[in-house]
């Protein structure tokens, strides 16, 4: 086969009916990336791809216990239709965790979704008409991406640096927006632990966005899946508690605080807004799983939801060290990455000249994958980037898989090197004594944060 | 009735469209009254194949171990006929350098190219080679892995600075790389199949990009950037010559069965030249070969009924 196999595509199917297809789909994309993504399950590729919270850890006899109760206590309830708005069981499990994160929220401002996904579908259904701009952060949410094109947003990307959303090119963004007599539909952002950058939002900046959203009247989706999942440092408040509901939708879920298998999420949002998206639901699915909003109620009656993500906090913070000494050992000196306070990935860029699509290819035949940067940009960019993900797999996995990476990276950059006369660089960037110079030289370009200060002290230590 | 085992998956990039070709070949093979066992190749391959016991293998494998010939080796040693071009024929396909020394020794025109290694720029000092390859070929060239089916890893470079990231790229999927005359002009597909031993060129397929980029070589293959017409609106001269020159590299690398051949005509129209033949093509409900065969009234089943006949015919004639 070669290039000119339409190999991903459906392109004959497309001609065969065309003429019944709805214009969006055209925006729809499928791609080569998929391809590579498709080899990243098999058994033996380690995969920091995912975003798997480690659903392993959740003890199998609680599991049954809290099934069994239902069955026996709400058999017919759980087997039925419900609300389209929820359970107000299932709600006030809601309402406790937003409290959790130093919100209140009223329990008819919430709206049970199937999985935080549904709330960004449900926002964009409710707000946007082809062609509507949507602010959303470089790099954003890969999962958000193929959200956005199915409505046709025109979507700004605003960069990040180690604050978290740079609001003063935000505010750039929007005034030439303004000029142009264009208003962005709401500014999609996650500001805390961001996915899949890791950068966390400083308090100065959420309190600058929530003025902007009220000055401008600007509607802004906070997705905060990972904010419970803090490894060190004090909790920031959400925007939503910040703005006291008038201009934050926010989305919560279960997904990485109990199951993302449960396929349960949550908005809170001003009335006026959650009443169209509750319509809006009505029409995608009716109602979340009433059994698994069932078993959430009974989980939050019985269990030690805490205790339980207390757990998780442990293994996950475990596991992120053991990623950054990885990265500090494995990695080229002209690699940076950030280093997440939470949360569940890190982003890794590397010299422009790596292309990691590419380089996924190659680091496939070492059994390892990651997600390549160009997925987490709607206009081409991110292409020297990756996001690594380190809640999945365990600490020695993560330490091979890192090592692999490393490994066809330093081939590449050796590679690169000869092709351009530029001398071979050493291959580590821990011994290296001004590797935190060319770090910062990058971050500097990229907006990236400067490597860790840990990187840094390894090196002073092997100095 | 016969027992056939359709080889698909596999560990190469292409896994996800191999799937959906054997899948497809499957169905056919049932429809023809066949015994079907699937095979995903993998570590236990020639374990499944000696348990299976064919009558025949469909190769439905592409890109590494299903076009490379490593399973038509294995194959051979296992005494199992199979679909498609033998084993020095996969090779000489699949090593897209190869295979151009090959045309342009028997005087069958493809793009200007020069190949290397990787080793070439990491021990010889190839790179300060660079700039007069560069000046040969004109900008932009196109950089490609010598052996890797999909489009993944083909990059134009513009100016000489994009060269080394291109090779970098392209060194990602093999330890070899050409660099190449860009042929600006249309992308068209000639599907070869032999019916009786010999081969038929089939109706050319045409893949329009609707991108306006030609240089984004993944745009081409990215659903509704590009557009395929079969049969291409050709000039008859043209389309006879497109098929005869397909046929003339399907002869020289010794394909058999079947093979699709790629070409490209130059804007002006006039000139054609081969980019390369693959051995294992498509076989999807979207993919070109298929296209072409019902292009010439030739349905899937009956395609794959040819193909497998043709194996079993050169087995016993063997």
């Amino acid at each position: 086969m070669t290039g000119r196999e339409p190999p991903r595509s459906t392109a004959r199917d497309l001609e065969r009916y065309a003429g019944l297809f709805a214009a969006r789909t055209k925006v729809m994309k499928s791609s080569a990336m998929r391809d590579l993504m498709a080899l990243t399950d098999r058994d033996e590729v380690i995969s920091l791809a995912g975003g798997l919270p480690d659903t392993s850890t959740f003890p199998p006899d609680t599991y049954a216990a809290l099934m069994t109760s239902i069955a026996q206590e709400s058999c017919a309830k759980a087997l039925q239709y419900g609300p389209t708005e929820g359970f107000a069981v299932a709600t006030s499990c809601i309402a406790e965790v937003m409290a959790a994160e130093g919100m209140t929220v009223d329990e008819d401002e919430l709206l049970v979704t199937t999985g935080g996904q549904q709330v960004i579908d449900l926002v964009c259904k409710t707000l946007l008409d082809p062609g509507d701009v949507v602010i959303a952060e470089a790099p954003t949410y890969p999962g958000a991406v193929p959200t956005l094109c199915s409505y046709e947003a025109e979507v700004v990307q605003i960069p990040l640096d180690a604050d978290g959303m740079r609001i003063d090119e935000l505010e750039e963004a929007l005034d030439r927006l303004e000029r142009e007599g264009r208003r962005p539909k709401f500014i999609y952002t996650i500001p805390t632990f961001q996915n899949p950058g890791g950068v966390t939002m400083s308090l100065p900046r959420r309190q600058r966005l929530v003025r902007i959203a009220h000055e401008r009247e600007l509607l802004v989706l906070e997705d905060n899946p990972y904010g419970l999942l803090r490894y060190e440092g004090d909790p920031l408040p959400p925007l939503y508690a910040l703005d006291g509901g008038e201009f934050v939708i926010y989305l919560g879920t279960f997904s990485k605080i109990l199951s993302p298998g449960i396929r349960l999420g949550w908005a809170a949002a001003p009335r006026p807004v959650l009443g169209k998206m509750n319509l809006g639901k009505q029409a995608a699915d009716l109602c979340s799983s009433s059994m698994t909003q069932l078993f959430v109620a009974a989980y939050f009656e019985r269990g030690d939801w805490r205790g339980y993500v207390n757990s998780l906090l442990e293994l996950y913070r475990r596991r992120r060290d053991a990623m950054l000494d990885a990265l500090a050992e494995h990695f080229p000196r002209e690699a940076a990455w950030t280093r997440p306070a939470g949360g569940l990935f890190i982003w890794a860029t590397l010299p422009d000249y790596i292309d990691t699509t590419d380089l996924l290819a190659r680091a496939l035949r070492e059994d390892v994958a990651f997600v390549p940067g160009r997925a987490a940009y709607l206009d081409g960019r991110g292409g020297s980037s990756m996001r690594l993900n380190f809640s999945g797999v365990d600490e020695q996995q993560i330490r091979e898989g890192v090592r692999r990476i490393g490994a066809v990276v330093a081939e590449q950059v050796g590679l690169y090197g000869t092709l351009t006369g530029a001398a071979p660089a050493p291959a580590s960037a821990g011994s290296a004594a001004d590797g935190a110079g060319a770090a910062e030289r990058l971050a500097d370009v990229l907006q990236l944060p400067r490597r860790g200060a840990r990187a840094d002290r390894r090196a002073d230590a092997e100095r | 009735m016969s027992t056939v085992a359709v080889l698909e998956g596999g560990r190469s990039l292409e896994r996800r469209v191999s799937l959906a070709s054997g899948a497809r070949v499957e169905d056919a093979l049932e429809r023809l009254g066949h015994r079907v066992v699937a095979i995903d190749v993998g570590a236990d391959f020639v374990q499944r194949v000696l348990d299976a016991a064919p009558d025949a293998a469909f190769v439905a494998l592409h890109g590494r171990d299903g076009e490379d010939g490593t399973v038509q080796e294995l194959l051979e040693v296992l005494g199992v006929p199979y679909t498609g071009s033998r084993v020095a024929a996969c090779t000489r396909c699949w090593d897209k350098v190869l295979a151009k020394h090959l045309l342009r020794a028997e005087g069958i025109p493809t793009p200007d190219f020069h190949a290397f290694n990787e080793t070439a720029f990491r021990e010889l000092g190839a790179a300060q080679a660079l700039p007069a390859i560069e000046e040969q070929l004109e900008f932009p060239l196109v950089v490609k892995p010598a052996a890797q089916g999909s489009a993944l890893g083909v990059k134009f470079a513009r100016t000489a600075a994009d060269v080394p990231a291109a090779l970098v790229s392209a060194f990602s999927y093999d330890r070899k790389v050409l660099l190449e005359r860009y042929v600006p002009g249309r992308d068209l597909a000639v599907s070869i199949v032999e019916r009786d031993g010999e081969p038929e060129p089939l109706p050319i397929v045409e893949a329009v990009p609707t991108s306006q980029d030609f240089y984004d070589f993944e745009a081409r293959y990215e659903i509704g950037r590009t557009r395929f017409v079969c049969p291409a609106e050709l000039p008859e001269a043209v389309a006879e010559r497109a098929h005869a020159i397909a046929l003339a590299a399907y002869r020289t690398l010794g394909c058999s069965g079947f093979a699709r051949v790629d070409l490209m005509l130059q804007e002006d129209g006039e000139r054609l030249f081969v980019l390369e033949a693959n051995t294992v093509p498509g076989l999807t409900d979207t993919s070109l070969l298929p296209q072409a065969a019902e292009a010439a009234g030739i349905s899937f089943d009956a395609l794959v009924e040819r193909l497998l006949a043709d194996a079993l015919v050169r087995a016993a004639a063997a």
